[in-house]
C-alpha cells in the first residue's frame, strides 16, 4: 500500500520543481507554460492521492475539471504566444513592455 | 516492502527526474518531450492509486493533444535560444534556494502525518469499475459543473481561433453577406442590344 504522505510529498516536490522552473526560465514563455503544467500536475496528484485514501470519488471529479481547465488554458496560452510572435518576432518576456507596467 | 511500493518509488523518481529536465534543458523541443515522459509516468502513478479513467484521460488528452500542440508551436516559432537562456545560471542559486525551502517546508509538515488519513486506503473489490463509478457521479451530482466545463472548452476553442485567425489583404475570399443579399436582378441583366432589322 502506498502511504498517503508519500504521495503528498511527491506532489510537493513536483510543485517545487514547477516553481524553480518559473524562476530559472524567466525569459522563455514556452517553458513558463510547461512549468505551470507541472504545477497543475502536482495538484492533481494530491487530489488523486486523497481520493484514493479517503475512498471518495469527488477528488477524481475535481481532477477531471482541472484537466479540462488546464487544457483550455494551455490552448489559449499558446494561441496568445503565436499571436505575440507574429507581431514581435520574439517570445522573450523582456520584450513585452508595451503597457509600461 | 511490496511490489506496488517499489513501483511507486521508481515511477516517482522518474517523474521528478523528467520534471527537473523539463525546466533545465536548453532546447524547448527536448523540454516538451520530457514533459510527455513526465505525464506518462504520472499516468502510471495514478494507475497505482486506482484512478484508471483519469490515467487514460491524462495520456489521451495531455500526451495526445496538449503536448502535440506544444510541440507544434515550439517547432513553428523560430526563436533565438541564446537570448532566452541568458540569466539562467544567474537565477539558479535563488531558484534552488526557494525550491528547496518550499519542498522542505511541505515535506516536513506532510511527513508528520495527519489525523484520520490512514483510515481507508483499501484496494477496491475485483469487479469495481472506476470509469463506471466516476460516470455515475459525474452525470448526476456534478452534471452542472460538467456542462460548465463543456462551455469552458467551447470558449477556449473560439478564443484560440479568434486570437490566431488573420485575413491577408491579398487573399481573395467570398463575402457571404453580399452573396446572401443578392437577388435575381443582380445575377442576370437582360440588355436590349442593337440588332439589324430583319427584312
Amino acid at each position: 500500500m502506498i502511504p498517503l504522505s508519500h504521495s503528498l510529498v511527491l506532489g510537493a516536490l513536483l510543485f517545487a520543481i514547477g516553481v524553480v522552473g518559473i524562476f530559472l526560465n524567466r525569459k522563455n514563455l514556452i517553458i513558463l507554460l510547461m512549468a505551470i503544467e507541472l504545477m497543475l500536475l502536482a495538484v492533481n496528484m494530491n487530489f488523486i492521492a486523497f481520493s484514493h485514501h479517503m475512498g471518495d470519488l469527488a477528488g477524481q471529479v475535481f481532477v477531471f475539471f482541472i484537466l479540462t481547465v488546464a487544457a483550455a488554458e494551455s490552448a489559449i496560452g499558446l494561441a496568445i504566444l503565436v499571436a505575440l510572435f507574429r507581431n514581435l518576432r520574439s517570445i522573450n518576456v523582456d520584450d513585452l513592455g508595451t503597457l509600461k507596467g | 516492502m511490496d511490489f506496488t511500493l517499489i513501483l511507486f518509488y521508481v515511477f516517482g523518481a522518474l517523474l521528478l527526474g523528467s520534471a527537473l529536465l523539463v525546466v533545465m534543458v536548453r532546447n524547448p523541443v527536448h523540454a516538451a518531450l520530457f514533459l510527455v515522459l513526465a505525464f506518462v509516468t504520472a499516468a502510471g502513478l495514478w494507475l497505482l492509486l486506482y484512478a484508471e479513467f483519469l490515467a487514460i484521460t491524462l495520456v489521451l488528452v495531455y500526451v495526445g493533444a496538449v503536448m502535440v500542440l506544444f510541440l507544434f508551436v515550439v517547432m513553428m516559432l523560430d526563436i533565438n535560444l541564446d537570448l532566452l537562456r541568458e540569466g539562467f545560471w544567474k537565477n539558479a542559486p535563488l531558484a534552488g534556494l526557494v525550491g528547496a525551502l518550499m519542498a522542505f517546508e511541505m515535506a516536513a509538515l506532510l511527513l508528520r502525518g495527519s489525523r484520520g488519513a490512514a483510515a481507508a486506503s483499501v484496494a477496491p473489490p475485483a469487479n469495481y469499475s472506476n470509469t463506471k463509478a466516476l460516470g455515475s457521479v459525474l452525470y448526476t451530482d456534478y452534471v452542472f459543473p460538467f456542462e460548465l466545463a463543456a462551455v469552458v472548452l467551447l470558449v477556449a476553442i473560439i478564443a484560440a481561433i479568434a486570437l490566431t485567425l488573420r485575413t491577408r489583404k491579398e487573399t481573395k475570399y467570398q463575402d457571404p453577406g453580399t452573396q446572401l443579399a443578392a437577388n435575381s436582378a443582380n445575377r442576370l441583366k437582360i440588355v436590349k442590344g442593337m440588332t439589324e432589322k430583319s427584312q
